[in-house]
């Protein structure tokens, strides 16, 4: 089973050799390193930038002007606030210039806490993300998806991003996860498309014979089913919160977890018969809680479904400060964890009107 | 008003002697027409502005000795075998020399729904021309220097004989995307067919140059780069269609970057906020350009007074026809959130 990164890889070889990709740049993307994540090893159309993140955004927009298929990376999200009026631009082009000028272009950058990355390699970038109209936004938890979803991002006609949760990059897809084409051996894999330690100017991988797969933008999967707590949640936080129900249900909670996949356009059918089925909401995500994603999706399920509920739903994310810490233990109290997640679903559970 | 300006120079002037320098009489006269068309168009905007017949104007009445030729002598068309323009809000005069259409300026003015540069949803002088790669406007200042480096290096990779050409004030340089310009371009064996222009009008709305410089010229910044760079006078047509042509030819033979400074006027203030009144105190190109026509004897002041006359009666009715037209209905503000096709790939 492929991990995520390697996904990513293996969707960005169909992307250049089957669907136009043309340029696949930022900071250390290009050889010798392939992506601090190796999330760009191997590839036929990568190169280094500047380190500039302004010009990443800047050339990406340019490039899709020019009728290219562009898939840019800003190698932490951390590093994308000082491009979000560029983004902005890429957002509003199409409908600034009245249909003039569409703007074919995949951003993709790593997010989130979990690999102890301190102040500058923790940030979410979700609720920036979806203040930004004009994007469409995926999120994948699992390499399948991460595989589908970043193939259905570069056929898009519109700007994508594409956030990696950096946590997850590394770990293995779960069976009926596949990629559809990859050796289900690891090792083999590996040796096929992982880059080898040291020199590696003479090594070319070998692509497995993979298929196309697309996960459609705009709608959700339902990660675990279940009957009495809807969990809306996303990335990194939807392995974690599966994690919570399946101990839950030893004692007999039995919490649905809705991956999102797309933040924006978001599957909103999925969410209302989820809720109708459990009354009961909770929102996980790891961006900071004022001004928070969640916030959004409650403010709507507390509109349209207020007489359907039996809780009063219920937000867990990050805590409202300037960074995460690094040590282990600021880290983890500064966003969602198994044990909260599991306290927060027990609650809602046993709450009554 | 749908054709381009008529050409005059033969009923006009029987020779071809050079008008003004090394310019042609015939390229003299072109250059005459469209810089006046400019700037009535200009005048005309800033009265409908003041009339209420628009929110905001902004423009580039004191430009045109410089716009004008550019917009003659860009590779104008659609793709990467043609100039890319990455222009700014004062761009009226290329965007006529190009063939534009003056009544659409006044549309975008009015926003109506036939504005076709935006639909009505943007203001004055932000232009957007995917048939003549005239990528849109924006209102933040210098993020076009970043755009550019992608069109560039589209055109590049795929070895055309198109370049492209970047355009904005000498404020905008203090912001991030100047430098990027001028990186990006710059590397060595990978540098980029890109015309970068800075019109230096020497102010950034309220604030004078020497407040926000402290190079003595912004053209010297190209040099570190190892750029060919130029610092004109861009209130001559002259001065500025040979630096133009120049500039042009080498950078779409060479395929390296050219940085070219042109010292232009702001003759009616920043934009609308400050009053759009014409400024007495700086030199306006085309009272300089028309005195020299007259000396030189290939335009009688009769003949440009009849000419102004007749182009602000022209643009009297167009904006009087603009008027009767309908704004955009409500609902439109949900057209063209999302593209379902790939136009720029040539889908259609």
């Amino acid at each position: 089973m492929a991990t995520m990164v390697q996904a990513i890889r293996m969707a960005l070889h169909v992307g250049e050799s089957k669907l136009g990709v043309t340029d696949i740049f930022g900071e250390d993307v290009g050889p010798p390193l392939g992506g601090v994540f190796t999330a760009t090893q191997g590839l036929e159309t990568t190169w280094n930038t500047p380190l500039d993140e302004r010009g990443i955004v800047g050339m990406a927009i340019g490039l899709a002007l020019a009728g290219r298929k562009p898939v840019a990376e800003i190698q932490f999200c951390d590093y994308a606030f000082n491009t979000v009026d560029l983004l902005k631009i890429a957002g509003n082009t199409y409908w600034s210039s009245g249909g003039d000028w569409n703007v074919p272009l995949v951003m993709m950058t790593p997010v989130g806490a979990g690999i102890r990355g301190s102040i500058y390699h923790s940030h979410s970038f979700d609720a920036q993300a979806t203040r930004i109209p004009g994007w469409k936004i995926v999120m994948p938890s699992n390499p399948r998806d991460a595989y589908g979803l970043l193939l259905s991002a570069i056929k898009d006609p519109n700007p994508v991003m594409f956030l990696k949760p950096k946590a997850l990059l590394r770990a293995k897809g779960k069976p009926g996860e596949e990629i559809p084409g990859e050796p289900g051996d690891d090792k083999t894999l590996s040796k096929m498309i992982d880059a080898p330690l040291g020199d590696r100017t003479k090594w070319r991988p070998e692509w497995p014979k993979l298929e196309e797969l697309y996960i459609p933008i705009g709608k959700a999967r339902i990660a675990r089913p279940g009957t009495q707590v809807t969990v809306l949640t996303y990335g990194r936080n939807v392995p974690m919160c599966v994690a919570a129900a399946e101990e839950l249900a030893a004692d007999n909670i039995d919490a649905e977890i809705v991956d999102l996949r797309s933040l924006h356009p978001y599957d909103w059918d999925a969410i209302k018969q989820s809720v109708m089925k459990t009354n009961r909401v909770l929102c996980v995500n790891e961006d900071t809680e004022i001004t928070n994603f969640g916030e959004h999706l409650i403010r709507r399920i507390v509109e349209e479904l207020f007489y359907e509920l039996h809780a009063p739903p219920k937000l867990l994310a990050g805590a409202h400060l300037p960074g995460i810490g690094l040590a282990d233990a600021l880290e983890h109290a500064s966003v969602p964890q198994k044990d909260g997640i599991k306290r927060a679903i027990a609650e809602l559970a046993k709450h009554e009107p | 008003m749908t054709t381009a300006p008529p050409d005059r120079s033969a009923e006009r002037s029987p020779t071809t002697a050079a008008a003004s320098g090394g310019l042609s009489t015939e390229t003299a006269l072109r250059l005459h027409d469209l810089m006046l068309r400019s700037r009535v168009l200009e005048e005309r905007l800033i009265t409908m502005y003041k009339q209420g017949d628009g929110y905001f104007w902004i423009g580039g009445p004191g430009e045109e000795a410089f716009n004008v030729p550019l917009g003659l002598l860009v590779d104008k068309g659609q793709g990467l075998d043609h100039d890319y323009l990455h222009l700014h809000y004062r761009s009226s005069g290329t965007l006529l020399a190009m063939g534009a259409d003056p009544i659409d300026s006044l549309r975008q003015m009015k926003n109506t729904a036939s504005d076709p540069y935006s639909k009505g949803r943007n203001f004055a002088g932000h232009y957007s021309v995917r048939k003549w790669n005239v990528a849109p406007v924006s209102s933040p200042i210098e993020v076009q220097y970043s755009i550019a480096i992608g069109t560039a290096q589209a055109q590049t990779k795929k070895g055309t004989k198109g370049i492209t050409i970047v355009q904005g004030g000498d404020a905008g340089t203090a912001e991030g995307d100047f430098a990027t310009c001028l990186v990006w371009s710059s590397r060595k064996g990978r540098e980029l067919p890109i015309l970068i222009i800075v019109t230096n009008n020497k102010f950034g709305i309220s604030t004078p140059y020497e407040g926000q410089h402290g190079e003595s010229r912004i053209a010297d910044r190209g040099k570190a780069f190892g750029m060919q760079t130029a610092t004109i006078d861009g209130n001559d047509p002259e001065t500025s269609f040979h630096a133009l042509k120049k500039a042009i030819d080498y950078v779409r033979t060479e395929r390296k970057p050219y940085l070219l400074e042109a010292m232009v006027s702001r003759l009616h203030g920043h934009s609308s906020a400050s009053g759009a009144n014409f400024v007495k105190d700086e030199v306006d190109c085309l009272t300089r350009f028309e005195q020299r026509l007259e000396e030189k004897k290939v335009l009688s002041r009769a003949q440009m007074d009849e000419m102004r006359a007749k182009y602000t009666q022209e643009f009297l009715t167009a904006s009087q026809k603009v008027r009767e037209e309908p704004q955009p209905k409500a609902e439109t503000i949900w057209d063209h959130v999302f593209a379902d096709k790939n136009y720029v790939g040539g889908e259609n």
